[in-house]
């Protein structure tokens, strides 16, 4: 048997992420699982992207103070990591009369949460605002905490940042069972093996009830919770606020936002489902959000759509996060149902689970040479005609445009196939550096980008994914017909 | 430091309408003429066009696309025309000074005489038809398709479906069975062809390949590679028609369903554009609305022959020069010309009746909805008619060209609009 992990952590979420970078600090040996073949490919790819100030949540709840606790751990956290974050402020619009006592509700339960700065702005200063805002709202809670984020890159930089600092990752590992000996927890069952630690710390998202089922922890459920969204040209995308509509029981509304490279984006709704891999788009939910989004923008149009996409939220069954060693299971720590607002938190998760460890008698020491900075690759279409220039002179491959809708190079997607947390297929490249990300969806990039990944993974452009096996982009050669097409 | 080069005229973009244009430009008089592409090689979406059809109209030969481009690139070189290649443009400024980038000089800043758009247009996608389902791998645009077949040697899949009757989609549905591959149908949700009727005879009829009009896909299955794709049947309104669902498996959805204007570049530089055909709206010159800014090709709007690309290249290509040099008429005096009934778009929308003086100039135009009868393509001069010809058909994936003779200058001149309509006749 290996040296065993004192970690290991069950998820490359942004939850896991950040758990692996706040471990790296300490000398204890961790690692980090991911069963796709990319972090940041489940919950964490698919949401709003907002940091949320803290109003929404039940005071007295996990979700409300580690929603504030990590919003304020943004500035730094994001600084530290060179991750886009603009703290824009949020606005919650009222459109009828009995949405304004909905905001005085949630600007009291914003106060005894902690959250600071929030205001009620009236329906003239909402518009003076946001001048695409729809005409007949009354007014708005402004939270000038709220912000929104890249949340690939943030949970990437995360992930790199705890490589850097000596965390171990492997993807493509998927967590089977767990193992248990003298009645504790003391590893995984994968399919590439057994692998040992004196703690596992379940940061499954939507799989995070099965894996403590296995461990004989029942009670906790999670509901795939589905919300679809469209994603609009940047060129076409005019609103510059982040528009809540007032909330529903279950769910923050069908919002109004621009994106930290630009983008108008919309979404989500909220359809409880079954099938925790469904990330279908229907044309009902579609229906849902374009209505939902026009009652705040009433001027949005569907020619100017350029994507549409669902994620799944990992509802837990007690309607807040469930973050506890439980007794049932020594050695196993879950981090479970982590719905919004999940990526505000995770940082301050994070810190949480780190007491919990301690308190489970993990020793956590310093490490000597713990570098919380992490600097993102250069991106060619951020900087000036004299800093590209100067980039093109040290590297003649950040000169060639791969992806032209969004301005993308050779130089950074070469960057990113050899970085610390490899991209190896084509959305892990789009996750970094935007290819494909445009008006175009990758029509022009494509087969220049399998060339590229065949190239540098010294692997034949058969073998290049989407986003991992099973989701090749080409069959075979052309002239070397293998007699599989006829069914 | 940024290298810097200047210009005559400046050409974005070595398809069939920027090399008609640079060698136009050229015959012209203007001495320093550059184009910049961005791909390796001139000749742009023509070099993975491998089947035949180009050059019927303006080479009296019919040739497979990368042959045609041919033609023009080596009397591009024997004009004397330089070339950037793999070499993007970054930004232009309204003072005709562009920022653009490859891996040999760096930054490069052009300072242009006149600039002329030529960048082509790109592929309707998944994203913005809003295609309900999942995102697996297995899903690509007729265009990809065919550059990974042609150009990169790969097949993208073995079972396709064809969304969209557009000529590129069935040019790929015969280039992919040729390779092998089985090609299941072609849906198409408009009740008509969207690409040419050649094209579906020899490429769907005679490979056997069944078009079903009035359908579209409703869903996309498979999580990591398309498993299949759900058609349906759609009614006047496009709407699906419950219970006409229907199942096909396939590993791949190829989509051709309408391209779009380039403009990007022209867009920010505010010069004013047609919200129908996505592209700049031009004179008979193709001047835009920006002063020495100039424009050709599917970058104005999308044609159907690339013959028309090179012509309307030319057409840039004489007025850049004449813009560079000095020697641009006067613009005295435009009509507006004005899609009028059954024609949803035509170009050029202004027209200076003194440019008749030069020869008999072209209206281009795209009808609304297929006659598959005797019509009438009728111009009006301020309301009252002053020309019409017979077709023998009309149909939205054929443009039909208008000829304006010299002879209409007198009726012409007195008037504000041109209108162009397509009517049955009585």
């Amino acid at each position: 048997m290996d040296d065993p992990y004192d970690v290991i952590i069950v998820g490359g979420g942004v939850v896991g992420c950040f758990i692996a970078r706040a471990l790296s600090r300490y000398r204890v040996r961790v690692l980090l699982l991911e069963r796709e073949s990319d972090v940041c490919s489940g919950t964490s790819k698919a949401n709003t992207a907002i940091v949320h100030a803290g109003y929404d949540a039940k005071p007295g709840t996990l979700k409300a103070a580690l929603n504030v606790a990590g919003n304020r751990m943004y500035d730094q956290v994001c600084a530290e990591l060179d991750v886009p974050f603009h703290r824009c402020g949020t606005y919650v619009v009222a459109l009828t009369e009995e949405d304004l006592y909905t905001l005085d509700d949630l600007y009291h339960r914003g106060m005894q949460n902690g959250v600071s700065g929030m205001r009620i702005i009236s329906g003239e200063e909402m518009r003076r605002v946001e001048p695409l805002v729809n005409p007949d709202a009354r007014g708005a809670l402004y939270a000038p905490t709220g912000g929104i984020v890249d949340p690939f890159l943030l949970t990437i930089a995360a992930a790199e940042n705890a490589v850097l600092n000596g965390v171990h990752l492997r993807l493509e590992t998927e967590v089977t069972d767990l193992i248990r000996q003298n009645g504790r927890i003391v590893g995984v069952s994968t399919n590439r093996g057994q692998i040992f630690g004196r703690f596992v710390i379940n940061a499954a998202g939507l799989h995070a009830d099965q894996l403590m089922a296995k461990a004989g922890v029942h009670g906790f459920t999670i509901t795939p919770r589905k919300g679809e969204y469209y994603v609009f040209d940047r060129e076409k995308s005019r609103v510059r606020t982040v528009l809540f509509p007032c909330p529903t029981p279950i769910s923050k509304g069908i919002l109004v936002t621009p994106t930290t490279h630009g983008n108008t984006l919309i979404g989500p709704n909220a359809v409880d489902i079954r099938d925790k891999e469904d990330v279908t788009v229907t044309p009902e939910g579609l229906e849902e959000v374009f209505a939902g989004a026009q009652r705040l923008v009433p001027t949005l149009e569907r020619r100017d759509v350029i994507a549409v996409f669902a994620g799944l939220r990992a509802s837990g069954s007690t309607g807040d996060f469930l973050i506890e060693a439980p007794a049932q299971a020594p050695g196993l720590i879950n981090v479970a149902g982590i719905e919004s607002p999940g990526l505000t938190a995770a940082p301050a998760i994070a810190e949480f689970v780190l007491d919990l460890l301690r308190e489970c008698g993990l020793a956590l020491l310093e490490k000597a040479n713990y570098n919380p900075i992490r600097r993102s690759p250069p991106r060619f279409s951020e900087l000036s005609h004299r800093e590209k220039a100067a980039l093109i002179a040290q590297d003649a491959r950040y000169g060639r445009i791969v992806c032209r809708c969004e301005t993308v190079t050779e130089g950074e997607i070469v960057a990113a196939i050899h970085a610390p947390v490899p991209a190896r297929t084509y959305d892990a490249l789009k996750r970094r550096t935007r290819l494909g990300a445009g008006r175009c969806q990758g029509g022009f990039d494509t087969p220049r980008v399998i060339h590229i990944l065949a190239r540098e993974l010294g692997l034949p452009p058969t073998a290049i994914t989407k986003k991992g096996p099973g989701s090749e982009f080409v069959v075979r050669k052309t002239k070397e017909w293998d007699g599989n097409e006829k069914v | 430091m940024l290298k810097t080069l200047s210009y005559d005229v400046v050409v974005i973009g070595g398809g069939p309408g920027g090399l008609a244009a640079a060698i136009a430009a050229r015959e012209r008089g203007a001495e320093r003429v550059c184009i910049i592409e961005r791909a390796e090689e001139l000749g742009g979406i023509l070099q993975q066009c491998i089947h035949n059809g180009f050059g019927l109209e303006v080479l009296g030969t019919d040739l497979p696309g990368p042959a045609y481009a041919q033609h023009f690139i080596t009397r591009v070189y024997q004009a004397g025309v330089q070339t950037l290649l793999d070499t993007m443009v970054l930004e232009v400024t309204p003072q005709r000074v562009l920022y653009a980038t490859n891996a040999r000089d760096g930054i490069l800043e052009i300072e242009a005489g006149a600039v002329v758009f030529s960048m082509g247009c790109r592929e309707r996608t998944r994203g913005a038809l809003a295609i309900p389902g999942t995102r697996p791998a297995g899903v690509y645009t007729a265009g990809t398709a065919q550059r990974l077949v042609n150009i990169e040697g790969y097949m993208p899949g073995r079972r396709f479906v064809i969304l969209g009757s557009g000529d590129i989609g069935m040019i790929m549905a015969r280039r992919l069975t040729l390779e092998g591959a089985q090609v299941e149908r072609v849906l198409e949700i408009v009740p008509y062809l969207s690409g040419l009727k050649r094209n579906y005879v020899q490429c769907l009829q005679d490979f056997g390949i069944p078009l079903q009009l009035s359908h579209t896909v409703r869903e996309i299955k498979g999580n990591k590679r398309v498993e299949a794709v759900v058609a349906v049947a759609v009614d006047e309104r496009w709407q699906p028609i419950p219970g006409s669902e229907e199942v096909i498996p396939c590993d791949t959805l190829l989509l051709s369903v309408g391209l779009i204007p380039e403009n990007e570049l022209s867009r920010r530089l505010g010069i004013a554009m047609d919200p129908v055909t996505g592209g700049p709206i031009v004179d008979e010159g193709m001047g835009t609305s920006l002063s020495g800014f100039f424009a050709a090709g599917n970058v104005v709007h999308v044609y159907d022959l690339v013959d028309w690309v090179t012509m309307a290249g030319e057409v840039a290509g004489r007025s850049a020069a004449a813009y560079a040099l000095g020697m641009a008429p006067a613009s005295v005096y435009r009509l507006r010309v004005v899609a009028g009934d059954n024609v949803r778009y035509v170009v050029p929308h202004l027209f200076h009746p003194e440019s008749l003086a030069q020869g008999p100039q072209q209206l281009q135009l795209r009808v609304r909805e297929p006659i598959e009868e005797k019509v009438q393509v009728i111009l009006e001069a301020d309301g009252v008619e002053i020309w019409r010809k017979t077709e023998r058909y009309v149909r939205p994936g054929e443009m039909v060209t208008v000829k304006l003779m010299p002879d209409l200058y007198d009726r012409l001149k007195p008037a504000s609009t041109l209108t162009v309509s397509v009517r049955k006749p009585r």
